[in-house]
């Protein structure tokens, strides 16, 4: 019987603890769906993100595209800038909205009680990247259609099936990565901050934003191997510019796919393994809590 | 798994624990608790700032290792058995200012509900009645970032509660409510507790009469340590070596040293008595009485009689929670906080100290993009 103040009866708190795999698994993806929800309406409440988010990188985008056009570089290249540009959004998100939120809610006096729930840290991470995929495939779309109507990008498509795998993979590589990086948020706050800003313009360049990665070389095949955007990225150009100038010297989109794949397995694996330790050792080091005391 | 004579589990049971922080100089935050809780009780920690209250509530929920020492919930250690533990328990701290300032209540504990396992309708309908019970009816649309501290806080119980834990740590809850909002919330979780039989609570409060109406028993921890644990009665049954007793009569022929004879009276003197000066109408004696047992009241009013002294009135005076506060921390609790209210026992457990009360608001984190 329910009331106010007993909502599910249990026998006892045994009974109440076993909980059996289907219970953990809903708990966990309506924790996605708990933990995404105040994303998407925050997103839905501050209306100027849409100039902070959108326009302003946007902005950065045009100015490459401008760039090539001067240099006369092959109209191709426009293109490139345009879906480089479009994925940014995607990285950003993975930075600033997961890995360095975790800092934030620790601050808050989240952390503890995400800890404390009964979700694993991986949904609520999952529903922090959910959320904020919500806006940056808002803007993505709007690079790529003021990029196709204001630059005339012209894509020309041939594996459509092949092109959204690849850019699913990217997505699930990326959100591993994050994965990894929200796990050393959560023991070295503030230093990891730090590291993670003076890595975001390299990644930038070997990841090939703005360029075809295949041009640096040794670097660009490293980044190929390292680094799920470069690679989603390269594979995504491939595959939405079939036989542009300027794409060669990686491997191909199948392969790019398969380096993908291992990304995400990987990465999702390590965040598994990493936040299983590092809560731990957080635990040990007192560094779960900021607040209380 | 460590049980009770009646064979279940207890709530708690913490042995030997130890909790150093590797800070310079290190710090000995708990130095051998050991502490064992029934299912069903309301037990309380008293102790001065740094006493080592919260970190205790962090190692029993799961935040936090101890350095030495074991403890178990219902049976579950704290350190190895967090997931079915985290099922079962919820804590709520005075001053948490957890979730999202942009969110409406109802959002917010309806997010809330989504991490304890309720479904998404069922979490709904349960913040309703969570809301209603903890009086925000009208701030349910309102959002997070503009309650009060007291609204603040009733939403955070109603957070505490959407999970039915078994067992809920309160770490200082009270604090920053007004008079009638820590009632409303004392008396939410009482019912709520007396709800279902096994319920058990777990409180650190500052506040010695909360301490008092609201625990069944208590310990009082300084330094890492109990120094004492027990019901608030036991509790001052300590430190009350003797029955002291306010007497008034009319008149006491012979002054209070006929009464200081009488075996089994030790010590017998006049008091102050505010009626005295002036009002001759009500002019009486009173006296204060320490006795070394109540039996002995019986020949002091044999002997009033004899002498012709008509009792107007006689009470006994209890000891507070603060007498044995003083007594086992050796300094008055208000010398320990710091906070410098006069220290008279039936302190009011909302006389909150401004320190407390104007503790600033803390900025929500953007939750949109940065
Ligand atoms: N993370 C930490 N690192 C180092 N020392 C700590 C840490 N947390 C608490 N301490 C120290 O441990 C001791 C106990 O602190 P704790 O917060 O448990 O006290 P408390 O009884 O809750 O006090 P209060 O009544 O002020 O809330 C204090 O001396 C405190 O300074
Ligand atoms: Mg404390």
């Amino acid at each position: 019987m329910s009331s106010v103040y007993v909502n599910r009866p249990t026998a006892s708190p045994q009974a109440a603890a076993a909980w059996d795999t289907r219970r953990q698994l809903l708990t966990n993806v309506r924790g996605i769906g708990g933990r995404a929800y105040p994303r998407v309406s925050g997103i839905l409440r501050e209306r100027s993100w849409l100039f902070f988010e959108i326009l302003l990188p946007f902005m950065t985008t045009s100015g490459f595209v401008f760039v090539y056009r001067a240099l006369h570089a092959p109209p191709a290249y426009i293109g490139f800038v345009v879906l480089g540009g479009a994925m940014t959004a995607f990285w950003l998100n993975v930075m600033w909205m997961m890995a360095a939120q975790l800092y934030w809610e620790k601050d808050q006096g989240n952390l503890e009680l995400y800890f404390t729930a009964p979700v694993s840290m991986m949904s609520i991470l999952l529903g922090m990247a959910v959320g904020g995929m919500a806006m940056s495939f808002a803007r993505a779309i709007v690079v790529l259609a003021i990029g196709a109507i204001v630059y005339g990008v012209q894509f020309q498509i041939e594996q459509w099936a092949l092109l959204l795998a690849v850019f699913a993979l990217t997505l699930a590589a990326l959100y591993g990565l994050g994965m990894v990086l929200a796990s050393l948020f959560l023991l070295w706050g503030r230093e990891a901050w730090h590291l993670t800003q003076l890595t975001v313009e390299p990644i930038y360049f070997v990841s090939g934003l703005n360029f075809p990665v295949g041009r640096l070389g040794a670097l660009g095949a490293l980044a190929i191997g390292t680094i799920p955007l470069a690679v989603g990225l390269d594979a995504m150009r491939q595959l939405a510019f079939v036989n542009a100038p300027g794409l060669g010297g990686t491997p191909s989109p199948g392969i790019e796919a398969g380096i993908l794949v291992v990304m995400t397995v990987i990465f999702i694996g390590v965040a598994r393994w990493m936040l299983t330790r590092l809560e731990m050792l957080a635990r040990r080091e007192g560094k779960l809590t900021m607040r209380w005391g | 798994m460590p049980a009770d004579t009646t064979g279940a589990p207890l709530a708690i049971d913490a042995r030997g624990i130890r909790r150093i922080y590797k800070t310079k100089p290190p710090v000995v935050a708990l130095d051998g608790i050991d502490l064992q809780v029934e299912p069903g009780e309301l037990f309380g920690l008293l102790g001065p700032n740094g006493a080592g209250k919260t970190t205790l509530i962090k190692i029993l929920t799961t935040l936090l290792l101890p350095s030495e020492g074991t403890a178990r919930i219902f049976g579950f250690d704290v350190v190895t058995r967090t997931k079915e533990l985290r099922r079962i328990m919820n804590m709520v701290a005075g001053g948490e200012q957890s979730g999202y300032g942009m969110l409406t209540v109802h959002e917010q504990l309806w997010m809330f509900s989504q991490f304890y396992g309720l479904g998404v309708r069922e979490g709904r309908r349960r913040v309703e009645e969570l809301i209603e019970a903890v009086g925000l009816a009208e701030q349910r649309m309102q959002r997070v970032s503009t309650l009060s501290t007291g609204e603040r806080q009733k939403m955070n119980f109603a957070r505490g509660l959407l999970n039915d834990p078994w067992i809920f740590f309160l770490d200082e809850p009270t604090l920053g409510l007004d008079v009638s909002a820590a009632r409303s919330v004392r008396d939410l979780v009482r019912a709520w507790q007396a709800a279902v039989p096994g319920r058990t609570i777990l409180l650190t409060t500052h506040y010695m009469a909360e301490a008092d109406e609201l625990c069944e028993r208590l310990a009082i921890v300084d330094h890492g340590k109990i120094l004492a644990i027990g019901t608030p009665d036991e509790l001052k049954r300590r430190v009350q070596r003797e029955s002291i007793f306010r007497l008034e009569v009319d008149q006491l022929d012979g002054g209070p040293a006929t009464l200081a004879r009488l075996p089994g009276v030790t010590s017998a003197v006049i008091a102050a008595n505010g009626r005295q000066e002036g009002d001759e109408t009500s002019q009486t004696v009173a006296v204060n009485l320490a006795l070394e047992g109540d039996a002995a009241l019986g020949s002091v009013v044999n002997a009033l009689g004899g002498i012709g002294s008509r009792i107007v009135s006689l009470q006994k005076s209890e000891p507070s929670l603060e007498d044995v506060f003083v007594e086992l921390v050796g300094r008055g609790f208000d010398e320990a906080e710091a906070n410098g209210s006069p220290s008279s026992g039936g302190r009011d457990p909302n006389d909150e100290p401004p320190a407390h009360a104007e503790r600033p608001p803390t900025g929500e984190p953007a939750e949109v993009g940065r």
